[in-house]
C-alpha cells in the first residue's frame, strides 16, 4: 500500500445539482472540501442525497451541475472506470461466479498487473482484512462479515486514492456491525486514504468520522467534526437527528432572552427570529419543587412520562405539554425530584447550557 | 391437514396420464409390423434402420438439425442482446419492450404460419430452409428473452457499478461479470430455441417444398399422406432429442442456480 | 419464478439501470430483436390484416361470410365447444392435482411440476402418435373401454380424441397459475372455519374454493386461448370431417391461397385470444399474465 501524496486524495464539491429529468433537484447546492487522508461521513435520512452525491463523486450518476475535483483535477466527465476510486456497496456486491482471490485480483487484471505482482498484493490484503486462508472461497461459502471484508479488501487492492462506503454494514446484525466499525477505523488510520462513508445511522457516523455532513433535503445542512455537530447543531434538523434534545420553539426576545408559552428564560447570545432553543438531556436536571432550582437556572414545568433505569445513568421522558417532549439523563443516584411516571416536576438546565438553532437554514 | 387417500390416486392417476400414453412409441418403434398394432407382434429394427438410410428421412433430419442450429444462434444472439438491452430501459419502455417480445408466444402458431406464408410468399422465401429458419427465429426469440431476462433480474445491479469501480471498462464487465453470469441462462435459451425449432411442425408444413421437409414435416405427411412406420422410429428419436436436452437442462439449471445468483 | 422485488437502495430514484452514461445501450442492443420481430412478424401480420378487408374485393365480405356461411360457422362453432370442453375437463383434472401439489412435500412436489411438464416437453408429432397408437379401432384405449362395456366407441377421427390429446397439453398452463393461487391461501383459514362450526367440506366450498378461483380464472383463460389455434392434434386424431379452425384456416391458406377469408378467420381468433385474455386479466388482476409468465418460463428452467 502506497501513502497517498499530501493532496492527491482531495475531494472538493463545488455547487454540485443533480436532478432527474424535470423533477426536483435530489441535490441541491452541495459545496464540500473533503481532506486528503479523511474520513468523512455523509449521514442523512433515506432520501436525503447523501447517495446520489455518492453515485455523482464514483461516476455512476450524471452531474447536472457542478463540479467534482480529485487532487485538484476535474474528475466529472470521467467515466468510473477511470476514476481509481475504490467502493464498498451495500450487498457487498461480489462476483458470485469467482473465488475470493479472484474477485480481489479482478481490479489488478484490469490494471494488467504483472501476475507475480498480483499474487503477492492478494496474499497482503487478505493478511490486512485478516482473512488469510480464505482465498479458495466463493462468496456464498462466507458468512455476511466476512463477505464485507473482501469487498473491502477487494476496493483498496489497487491503492485508489479514495475509498467510497455505501452503507456497508446496514445489511449486517448489530454486533457485527460494530466489529466491522472497529476494522473499518483501523483500516483507515492503516491505508491513510480519503473514506467518504454513508450513512443514515448516526451512532455509525460519530463514532467513525472526523467530520460529518449532514443532509437534510438534498442539501448539506452542517459540516463539522461528531463533538462541534452535537454540542452545536445549528439547525433543527441537525439537533434532532444527532442525538436526543430537548427541544422548544418558542421566540427570541426582544433586548435579550427567549420566551416558550410563557416561560421566560435567560439567554446569553441574542438572537433573530425563527429560532428554537435546545438542551440535550445530560445537561438537564430536575426538582421537585422550585425552592430546589438554583437561582440563575432556566426552568419548565414537565410531566414524567417514563422512566428507565439503565445502571450507568437513568433515562426520564418527560412531556412539556404544547405538543413538545424531551428526555433527561441522570446519574444513576440522582437526588431531588421523587420520580414517578405521571409526576409532575420541573426541569432546569445552565443558560450556558442551551443552544439555539435555526428552524430553518434557508432563511 | 393431511391428503385424503381418494386424493393421492386421483393425483397419481392424472400423472399417468401425463407420462405414460407417448411411451408407446418406443416399443412400437421396435415393431416387426407394417401397421401400428399395438401391442407389437413381433420386434425388428427396420423403423431405425429405415430412419437411418432411407434418403427421405436422413435429409429431414439433416434439414431438422440444420433449421434447428440457425434458429439457435439467430434466436440465442438476438434474444440475449435484446434481454440485455430490456434491463437498461426505464419502468416504461421495458414492459412495452417485454410485451412485444413475448407476443408471439400467445398469438396461435397457425396464425403466425398464415401470416409468414403469405408475406414469403411474396418475398420467394417460401420453400427454404434458411425462410423456416428466420420464421422459427421469430417463435423461438420469447423463449431466450425469458430465460436470459430471468437471469438478469436475479442480479444484483450493484454488481456492475463495482466493475466499473474497480476498473473495468464497460465492454469488460458485460465479457467479465454480466455474460458470466447470465450464462446459464443463454445457455438454456439457446437450448430452448433449438428445441423449438425442432419440433416445430405448423409453421414448417406451411413453407415446406420437395427439398424443404424437415422431420416433424416428414413425420406429418407419413401418417396423413401415406402410413410409414417409420414415424415410430422418428418419434423414439424426438422423444430423445426434444426432452432429454431439456430434462438435463432443468437438472443442470437447478444445481447451477444453487449458487451463481446471488440471494 | 416470482416476481422479483428488487430491494432499491433508500433514496435511489427510479434508476434507469446500472448509470446513465450507459442507458444509450439498451436500444441499441435491443434494435436487432425488435427489427427482426417486425420485419417477420408484425408486418406480415399487418399485411393479412389488410388482405382480410380487401381479398378478393374490398369491404367486410370476408368477415360476413364467417357469419353467414354455414360451414365456417359450424367449424367455427365446433372449435369454441373443442376449447370448451378442454377447458373443463381441464379445470376438473388440474384442480385436485394442484391441491394435491400444495399438500406434498418439497420432493413430491418437484416431482409433480415436472410430470405435469412431461407432454409439454414431449415432442408433438411423437405425443399425437402416441394417441394415434392408442385410440385406433381395436388399440389398448378401446380394450380399456370394453372392459366396462363400451367396447364398440370409436375415438380415432373424432373430436373426442383431439379434446383428450389437448386437454394431456395443455394441463401445464392449467396447474401451473392454479398452484400459484392456491400456495397463497392461508391454511390456517380452513381450521378457523372448522373451529368456527362448519364441516370440513362447508369450508373447502365457502373459503377455499373461492379464494382459490383467481387461479382457476386464470388458468381456464389461457387453456381457453390456446386450445383455439390447434393444429397438429386435430389434423391427426380428428378428421376432415370434423375440422377446426385451424385446419380451415391451413386449407384456404396452402391450397386455396384465400388469404383474405383465412386472414379473416386468424384475425376472428387474434381478437377472442386478446379479448379473453383482457377479460381474465381484469377478473383476477396481472396475477393471470403472472401465472401465464409462469407456465410458459416452466418450459425452461424451473
Amino acid at each position: 500500500m502506497t501513502t497517498p501524496t499530501s493532496d492527491g486524495g482531495r475531494i472538493e464539491l463545488t455547487s454540485l445539482c443533480k436532478r432527474y429529468g424535470s423533477g426536483p433537484l435530489v441535490v441541491d447546492d452541495v459545496t464540500l472540501d473533503i481532506a486528503s487522508g479523511e474520513f468523512l461521513t455523509l449521514l442523512g435520512p433515506s432520501g436525503s442525497g447523501k447517495t446520489t452525491t455518492l453515485n455523482m463523486i464514483a461516476g455512476f450518476t450524471d452531474v447536472t451541475s457542478g463540479g467534482i475535483r480529485l487532487g485538484g483535477r476535474d474528475i466529472a466527465p470521467l467515466p468510473p472506470h477511470k476514476r481509481n476510486f475504490g467502493m464498498v456497496f451495500q450487498n457487498y456486491a461480489l462476483f458470485p461466479h469467482m473465488t475470493v482471490a479472484q474477485n480481489i485480483a479482478f481490479p489488478l487484471r484490469e490494471r494488467r498487473v504483472p501476475k507475480a505482482e498480483i499474487a503477492r498484493r492478494v496474499a497482503e490484503v487478505l493478511e490486512l482484512v485478516d482473512l488469510t486462508g480464505m482465498d479458495g472461497r466463493r462468496p456464498d461459502e462466507l458468512s455476511g462479515g466476512q463477505q464485507q471484508r473482501v469487498a473491502l479488501a477487494r476496493a483498496v487492492v489497487f491503492s485508489p486514492s479514495v475509498l467510497l462506503l455505501d452503507e456497508p454494514l446496514s445489511a449486517l446484525d448489530r454486533k457485527l456491525r460494530q466489529s466491522l466499525q472497529q476494522e473499518i477505523k483501523r483500516l483507515h488510520q492503516e491505508l491513510k486514504l480519503t473514506f467518504v462513508f454513508v450513512t443514515h445511522d448516526q451512532d455509525e457516523a460519530m463514532s467513525l468520522s472526523d467530520r460529518i455532513a449532514v443532509f437534510n433535503d438534498g442539501r448539506i445542512e452542517k459540516v463539522g467534526t461528531p463533538a462541534d455537530l452535537y454540542r452545536n447543531p445549528g439547525t433543527r434538523f441537525v439537533a434532532r437527528f444527532l442525538g436526543e434534545s430537548n427541544l422548544f420553539d418558542g421566540s427570541p426576545r426582544p433586548g435579550g432572552g427567549y420566551e416558550w408559552h410563557g416561560c421566560k428564560w435567560a439567554a446569553d447570545d441574542s438572537a433573530p427570529p425563527g429560532h428554537d432553543l435546545v438542551v440535550r438531556p445530560e445537561r438537564l436536571r430536575l426538582a421537585g419543587t422550585p425552592g430546589e432550582v438554583p437561582e440563575r437556572a432556566n426552568r419548565v414545568p414537565a410531566t414524567v412520562t417514563g422512566l428507565y433505569f439503565q445502571g450507568t445513568h437513568q433515562r426520564v421522558e418527560l412531556d412539556y405539554g404544547h405538543g413538545s417532549t424531551g428526555s433527561a439523563v441522570l446519574p444513576p443516584d440522582a437526588t431531588g425530584a421523587e420520580l414517578r411516571p405521571g409526576g409532575g416536576v420541573i426541569a432546569y438546565w445552565d443558560p450556558g447550557h442551551q443552544v439555539l438553532v435555526t428552524r430553518d437554514p434557508r432563511t | 391437514m393431511t391428503a385424503r387417500p381418494w386424493l393421492k390416486i386421483v393425483a397419481v392417476l392424472i400423472g399417468l396420464f401425463l407420462t405414460v400414453p407417448t411411451m408407446v412409441v418406443l416399443p412400437m418403434s421396435f415393431s416387426s409390423a407394417k401397421t401400428f398394432r399395438f401391442p407389437p407382434e413381433g420386434w425388428s429394427l427396420e423403423w431405425y434402420e429405415r430412419l437411418f438410410t432411407s434418403p427421405e428421412w436422413t435429409v429431414a433430419i439433416q434439414n431438422s438439425l440444420q433449421v434447428g442450429l440457425i434458429t439457435a444462434v439467430f434466436a440465442t444472439v438476438l434474444g440475449t442482446a435484446a434481454a440485455i438491452g430490456v434491463t437498461r430501459l426505464g419502468e416504461r419502455a421495458r414492459g412495452l419492450a417485454v410485451g412485444f417480445l413475448l407476443s408471439p408466444i400467445i398469438i396461435p402458431n397457425i396464425l403466425i404460419a398464415l401470416v409468414i406464408f403469405s408475406a414469403f410468399l411474396r418475398l420467394g422465401l417460401t420453400g427454404s430452409l434458411f425462410g423456416i429458419a428466420l420464421a422459427h427465429t421469430a417463435l423461438a426469440l420469447p423463449f431466450v428473452v425469458i430465460a436470459v431476462t430471468a437471469r438478469l433480474q436475479g442480479m444484483d445491479p450493484a454488481l456492475q457499478k463495482a466493475g466499473g469501480s474497480l476498473g473495468a471498462t464497460p465492454f469488460s464487465v458485460f465479457r467479465k461479470v454480466t455474460l458470466p453470469l447470465a450464462m446459464p441462462g443463454v445457455l438454456s435459451g439457446a437450448v430452448l430455441a433449438f428445441v423449438t425449432s425442432f419440433d416445430e411442425v405448423v409453421i414448417a408444413l406451411f413453407l415446406q417444398s420437395p427439398t424443404a421437409i424437415t422431420l416433424p414435416v416428414q413425420m406429418f405427411n407419413s401418417v396423413t399422406v401415406q402410413i410409414d412406420p417409420t414415424i415410430s422410429a422418428a418419434s423414439s428419436l424426438m422423444v430423445l432429442v426434444v426432452s432429454v436436452p431439456i430434462l438435463l437442462g432443468q437438472v443442470i439449471g437447478a444445481r447451477r442456480g444453487r449458487r451463481g445468483t446471488p440471494r | 419464478m416470482p416476481a422479483i422485488t428488487t430491494a432499491a437502495a433508500p433514496e435511489a430514484p427510479p434508476s434507469p439501470a446500472p448509470g446513465g452514461r450507459r442507458r444509450a445501450a439498451g436500444p441499441l442492443l435491443l434494435l436487432p430483436a425488435l427489427v427482426a420481430l417486425t420485419l417477420f412478424f408484425v408486418l406480415p401480420l399487418l399485411s393479412i390484416l389488410l388482405d382480410s378487408f380487401t381479398d378478393p374485393e374490398p369491404g367486410l365480405g370476408n368477415y360476413a361470410s364467417l357469419f353467414t356461411d354455414g360451414y365456417t360457422l359450424r367449424v367455427l362453432g365446433r372449435t369454441l365447444l373443442v376449447a370448451l370442453v378442454v377447458t373443463v375437463a381441464g379445470v376438473t383434472l388440474a384442480y385436485p392435482y394442484a391441491y394435491m401439489m400444495t399438500l406434498a412435500g418439497q420432493t413430491a412436489r418437484a416431482v409433480m411440476i415436472t410430470v405435469v411438464l412431461v407432454p409439454f416437453w414431449t415432442s408433438m408429432l411423437a405425443r399425437n402418435f402416441a394417441w394415434m397408437v392408442l385410440m385406433q379401432d381395436g388399440g389398448v384405449v378401446q380394450g380399456l373401454l370394453g372392459l366396462v362395456g363400451l367396447g364398440e366407441v370409436t375415438l380415432l377421427g373424432t373430436t373426442t380424441a383431439v379434446a383428450i390429446s389437448m386437454t394431456q397439453v395443455l394441463l401445464p398452463f392449467m396447474v401451473l397459475p392454479m398452484f400459484s393461487v392456491m400456495q397463497q391461501i392461508d391454511r390456517r383459514l380452513l381450521l378457523a372455519g372448522q373451529s368456527l362450526g362448519a364441516s370440513r367440506l362447508a369450508t373447502f366450498r365457502k373459503v377455499y374454493f373461492p379464494l382459490s378461483l383467481p387461479g382457476v380464472a386464470a388458468g381456464a383463460s389461457l387453456v381457453f386461448v390456446l386450445a383455439l389455434g390447434f393444429y397438429v392434434t386435430p389434423a391427426l386424431l380428428g378428421s376432415p370431417q370434423s375440422s377446426l379452425i385451424a385446419q380451415v384456416i391451413s386449407v384456404r391458406t396452402r391450397e386455396l391461397l384465400d388469404f383474405g377469408g383465412a386472414g379473416a378467420m386468424g384475425v376472428f381468433m387474434l381478437v377472442v385470444t386478446l379479448a379473453v385474455l383482457a377479460a381474465s386479466r381484469r377478473l383476477t388482476g396481472p396475477g393471470a399474465a403472472a401465472g401465464a409468465a409462469h407456465a410458459i418460463a416452466g418450459r425452461n428452467d424451473r
